[in-house]
């Protein structure tokens, strides 16, 4: 059994290292003077977002200012990384609200189930990136937290429009 | 009748010294700010090629990055290791700084400087041995790295050390064969002497154009950068001779690296584009000093050596690096027998001119230029087809490449007989 290895067939006689050389020096410096860089200078300049990106939540609220969230219980449910925790309420009129809606950013995966399987359309992934922390616990992400959010919504995957466009 | 070769204020011991003191002081400033600015400079280049910006958050343009690197390095946790010698490890870093700084001494940099106490000249020491002495001092360098290398008791180092005194070893023998030519026609080794000779008789890279290149590759092997970095290759060998090094230490090392780049540059530019020398006027090496010739002269001088940096940091960032049997073939097989030779054709070419009564001037230098771009043709031309830099495998018949290859048509060829072909010119 042998290993077939692809000789060139090329003969010394064209064989030239200082004019591979040259070429090679030639093509450096056309990148060199080549105002055209490639660099995103990140703070100052950011990269456009994907409508479908999927960051850091954010809660929608109504007209009054509270949470859409009726405590259904769907997304603790769907959440493949059991991240998010929601202890429902209800109010005298029957409405029911969440008591304690908590997303531990640091478990969450952005699979976007979440946004996908509320029922209120409440709970959604944000085009949103920067979110450093000095802490851990500066990663659980309450209810009044999210609420405030203030980044734009991620969109679902439209099957009508599979590139997004 | 040069002014370089004129002993300064000989009359006044302490003037000497006094002046002596200042340029050194005043050198040493600059000589460190510049190598700063270089290691900023080798960032910017390199990001440019690939299309990149480079460092520019400290300061305008990056300009106080060198700075933050420095203060970096301060800070850094100064390690040494438990099995390696202490001693030499210390002194490593010590001996290719030192080197590194006193080599650029002999090199001329500007036009004598008139002062009130008398006509100042503008090198360190404008020592009678010359170049020499850079070539002894640049040799010392070695001794650094091999240290660096042997004392850290680590593979990788070890490893580094020895290609890096095998390899300028190698160099430095076609370096020095390679600066004959230049005192057969200057016949002197002084800097001073040296660049008279180019301002009367044009520059030595038209009179000795192969000497220019033998010297500029085994510049660039001895200052062991790419493509010929095998004492550091990181790709192989982690970091190669500093590998264990840290903190202000790694720095010294580094320091050493762009000065050594800076003499060598200092060197090409002094012994084969003229040193300060202004070309097409001779306003510049006649009649009194002045301020006005001295600056003039030291920005001519400048951008020489500033060209010679450049196609450094170009040739870094383009080449890839050797192989190590290839790098040895190039410097034995191919640099050393190529000065060799060029000595004895310009040694013979000059006792003929001689013969033929031609003295330093016009003519001299046009036959030497005709047989120059001679020689240069038959090298590029008739010698550089897969010979220049060796093939994959050290040396191959065409008549055992032409056997490999019809087996290898047949099928019947194992892995290990069969390696791929000079493949340098893709």
């Amino acid at each position: 059994m042998t290993i077939k290895v692809k000789v060139m067939d090329r003969p010394v006689e064209q064989v030239s290292y200082v004019r591979a050389t040259l070429s090679g020096l030639a093509h450096t410096f056309k990148h060199l003077v080549d105002p055209h860089k490639v660099t995103t200078q990140y703070p100052e300049e950011k990269e456009a977002l994907s409508k479908r990106w999927r960051g850091t939540h954010r809660m929608l609220t109504d007209e009054d200012g509270k949470a859409k969230c009726v405590g259904c219980g769907l997304c603790p449910t769907v959440c493949p990384a059991n991240c998010i925790k929601l202890v429902p309420g209800e109010d005298e009129q029957g409405n029911r609200f969440p008591l304690v809606f908590e997303i531990d950013e640091f478990r969450c995966i952005f699979c976007g189930y979440c946004q996908e399987v509320c029922p209120e359309e409440a709970i959604h992934l944000g085009r949103h990136y920067e979110n450093a922390e000095y802490t851990r616990d500066g990663f659980v992400y309450d209810l009044e937290r999210l609420t405030s959010q203030t980044h734009p919504v991620s969109e679902l995957w439209d099957p009508a429009d599979p590139a997004g466009e | 009748m040069g002014p370089l070769l004129m002993s300064p204020i000989t009359d006044n011991n302490t003037a000497f010294i006094i002046a002596s003191v200042i340029k050194v002081l005043v050198f040493f400033g600059v000589y460190l700010v510049t190598v700063a600015l270089l290691t900023l400079a080798e960032r910017k280049v390199s990001a440019w090629i690939q299309d990149r910006h480079g460092p520019n958050r400290a300061g305008p343009g990056g300009l106080f990055q060198p700075v933050a690197d420095g203060i970096k390095n301060f800070m850094k946790e100064e390690l040494s290791p438990g099995a390696g010698n202490t001693v030499l490890f210390t002194l490593a870093p010590a001996i290719a700084f030192c080197t590194a700084m006193v080599s650029w001494a002999v090199i001329p940099f500007a036009a004598p400087l008139p002062t009130p106490w008398g006509v100042v000249t503008l090198s360190i020491a404008d020592l009678p041995v010359g170049f020499i002495f850079t070539l002894a001092i640049s040799s010392l360098g070695v001794f650094g790295i091999t240290l660096a290398g042997w004392s850290s008791n680590n593979k990788y180092s070890l490893l580094g050390g020895l290609r890096s005194s095998a390899q300028m070893i190698s160099y430095e023998i076609s370096m020095g064969l390679s600066i004959i030519p230049i005192l057969l026609l200057a016949g002197n080794v002084t800097m001073g002497s040296i660049i008279q000779q180019q301002q009367h008789g044009g520059w030595n890279v038209l009179n000795l154009s192969v000497a220019f290149l033998t010297f500029l590759i085994s510049a660039f092997a001895e200052t062991n950068r790419l493509p010929f970095d095998l004492p550091e290759a990181e790709s192989e060998l982690v970091a190669g001779y500093h590998t264990e090094y840290s903190s202000m230490k790694f720095s010294m090392f580094f320091i050493a690296e762009f000065a050594n780049m800076l003499t060598a540059s200092g060197m090409m530019a002094t012994l084969f584009l003229g040193g300060w020398d202004i070309p097409f006027t001779a306003w510049d090496n006649s009649g009194d000093p002045s301020v006005l010739k001295t600056i003039l002269t030291l920005m001519s001088f400048a951008l020489k050596a500033g060209f010679f940096l450049f196609l450094y940091m170009w040739i870094r960032w383009t080449l890839p690096r050797f192989r190590y049997d290839q790098l040895m073939s190039l410097g034995w097989r191919f640099l050393l027998p190529l000065s060799l030779g060029y000595i004895v054709l310009i040694a013979s070419l000059l006792l003929g001119l001689q013969a033929a009564g031609v003295e330093q001037g016009a003519i001299q230098t046009g036959v030497l230029l005709v047989v120059n771009i001679v020689v240069l043709i038959l090298i590029f031309v008739v010698f550089d087809r897969g010979r220049l830099v060796s093939p994959t495998t050290s040396r191959m018949s065409a008549a055992e490449m032409l056997r490999l290859r019809t087996q290898d048509r047949e099928g019947a060829v194992g892995v290990a007989s069969v390696r791929p072909e000079p493949g340098m010119g893709d």
